[in-house]
């Protein structure tokens, strides 16, 4: 590779660079790409009849009515479980648990679920939730299952978060007699809160997009209702995508980019709450 | 008199306010250990669930039939239970990733860890961030609607549905994750070694290329080996894209089926619970969760062993 001529050597240094200059920007290019499709073919559907229509075999009479108020209500419950659980772990293992193999084994096990692929976790929660449980389709057997899926997320976002607290203020909590849970939870836990916040958000917004687990619950792709409660049955806005795009009929694929469009502005609204959410709290600590 | 009993029920009341403060922080303790043991208890439900119901299946198909016969029609007759196929869609799919997320996102992570100023960073990084966000069911549109139109304008013989637009589409998915992750394994490496690279002589091309990447090389491959088992577990995007037609082949412009869209095909469909093949899909998942769980086992083993020179 190393030539002795040094002109050339410059040049194979330039071109090099210049090489992983373009290569870095082909994912922004791609995104580009993407977004401007997806709005291209879909933003004449647009509206909001759009959002307060059910789905329907007409294209011009389809809606996302249910989808849209589907995943509100899977989200809403999932955060319900999974936060308290997630943060639970965290502070355990971080703050609590003894360094021995117990630890250990729970440690590794979280990082090895962490890339259980998501469908396998549509089998756990069809098997557990669904017929043990008996469940059924419902909007509460699909949010413990995307609960399980999100753990390992949260877990780790929040070890992340608690090991970034200086180990100072414990020191000094420790040191006025509070005990563990005290300092924990007074001093440790604001102080992390941003990242543990971040870290959620992030997993939510993955819970809000996969696809794979709840059709592997068996959630319904036409549902004309909108959930009134845990135990019914429900659609969610991946579900509907899907299912508009696997018709041949080039209508339906628009009405999925519509669908699409409005997926990517609720994951849009909330990673902009995150980052407000987290500025605040930054400046407040401070 | 009456001091010392004042003093006796204020020594109490300080045990007593101990005691119970010491049953608060147990009991406390305690459940958060149960919050912890969820996931323990998950991984246990998935193996648990995928050894009994896969047990149920092989007890009516050979292991050997399974695993290295090259017909897989479970769902019509004369069925036949050979899964290579549905791997050797699953295969391809990966081949064409890592052709594409592979030297991709290494060539980005180098460009951000080796010549980006903060400011490109700073720019680069959350849009990276922004389209490992996207989810994997507008990747499936995006191969279906886009790039299949594409690829049919370019070659004539792509089929509608085709393992080659489904595997763009699934690069494009793990390239942030290959860049971001590369990107911290070449930040890992210490700069005295950039340093002893430059005062010897070297273009800065030669210092990425002959020293860099090779010293963080075990770094790479744990990410590389970790965005083969995403491609692997990927599912909407090939379900969408890729087709529902089990091929031994390596044409990537023919129709194909992965392990994972052979999963929701079933699920989708209406084969009634409880029979064999039904079953089938507890036995591909099975070999799913374990092939995954083997390459992120392997990609963990290779970033200890980065971690032990450089941390």
């Amino acid at each position: 590779m190393i030539s002795r001529n040094l002109t050339n050597r410059y040049f194979i240094a330039r071109t090099f660079h210049w090489f992983c200059f373009a290569v870095a920007w082909i994912g922004v290019l791609i995104l580009a790409i993407l977004l401007f499709h997806v709005t291209r073919e879909g933003i004449q559907w647009l509206d909001l009849q759009f959002l307060s229509d059910f789905p329907s075999r007409f294209p011009a009479k389809a809606g996302i009515h249910s989808a849209l108020f589907g995943t509100l209500w899977l989200i809403g419950l999932t955060a319900l479980f999974s936060v308290p659980i997630g943060i639970g772990s965290g502070i355990y293992l971080e703050e609590f648990a003894r360094k021995n193999r117990m630890s250990r084994f729970i440690d590794l096990n979280i990082s090895n679920l962490a890339g259980v692929p998501s469908i396998v976790y549509g089998m756990l929660g069809l098997v557990i939730f669904v017929r043990w449980f008996g469940l059924n389709q419902s909007v509460l057997a699909g949010s413990m299952t995307m609960n399980l899926l999100i753990l390992p997320v949260i877990i780790i976002s929040t070890r992340e978060a608690l090991r970034g607290v200086p180990n100072t203020i414990r020191q000094a909590a420790f040191a006025l007699g509070a005990t563990r849970w005290q300092t924990v939870y007074s001093h440790v836990l604001p102080a992390a809160l941003p990242g543990i916040l971040t870290g959620i958000i992030l997993a939510l917004s993955r819970a809000i997009g996969e696809t794979a687990p709840l059709i592997m619950i068996g959630a319904l792709t036409y549902v004309a209702f909108v959930p009134e409660g845990p135990m019914d049955d429900f659609t969610a806005l991946p579900i509907q995508i899907f299912n508009w795009a696997s018709r041949p009929q080039q209508e339906f694929h628009e009405l999925a980019a519509a669908g699409i469009l409005v997926l990517l502005f609720v994951l849009l609204l909330m990673n902009s709450i995150a980052v407000i959410i987290r500025h605040r709290l930054e400046k407040r600590s401070r | 008199m009456k001091n010392s009993a004042v003093c006796l029920t204020f020594d109490k009341n300080v045990f007593q306010r101990r005691n119970s403060k010491r049953w608060r922080e147990e009991f406390i303790k305690a459940g958060l250990f149960i919050c912890a043991s969820v996931s323990v208890l998950t991984t246990f439900a998935i193996v648990w669930i995928l050894v009994s119901e896969a047990g149920a299946f092989f007890q009516d198909v050979s292991v050997i039939d399974f695993l290295f016969g090259t017909q897989w029609t479970p769902l019509l007759e004369p069925r036949s239970f050979g899964v290579l196929p549905l791997v050797c869609g699953t295969l391809l799919i990966v081949v064409g990733t890592a052709l594409i997320a592979l030297p991709v996102g290494l060539a980005t992570a180098i460009y951000l860890s080796e010549y980006a100023s903060s400011n490109i960073r700073s720019i680069l990084k959350p849009i990276l961030e922004i389209l490992a966000g996207i989810p994997t069911v507008v990747y499936g549109y995006f191969a279906l609607t886009f790039i299949t139109p594409l690829l049919r304008e370019v070659f004539s013989e792509v089929q509608i549905f085709n393992a080659a637009s489904a595997s763009i589409v699934v690069g494009i998915m793990v390239l942030p994750m290959v860049a971001s992750l590369c990107d911290d394994t070449l930040r890992a490496v210490p700069d005295s070694l950039r340093q002893g690279a430059y005062a010897v002589g070297a273009t800065p091309c030669e210092v990425t290329l002959g020293v860099v990447v090779p010293s963080s090389l075990s770094g790479i491959m744990a990410a590389f080996v970790l965005a083969i088992s995403r491609a692997i577990g990927e599912t909407m995007a090939v379900t969408l894209a890729a087709g529902a037609s089990p091929n031994m082949t390596m044409d990537p412009f023919v129709a194909i089926q992965t392990m994972t869209a052979y999963i929701v095909q079933v699920s989708l469909g209406d084969t009634p619970a409880g029979g064999t093949a039904y079953q089938t899909i507890f036995a591909v998942s099975a070999l799913l969760f374990v092939i995954t769980l083997c390459m992120n086992i392997f990609s963990k083993i290779l970033l200890r062993r980065f971690r032990e020179v450089y941390e």
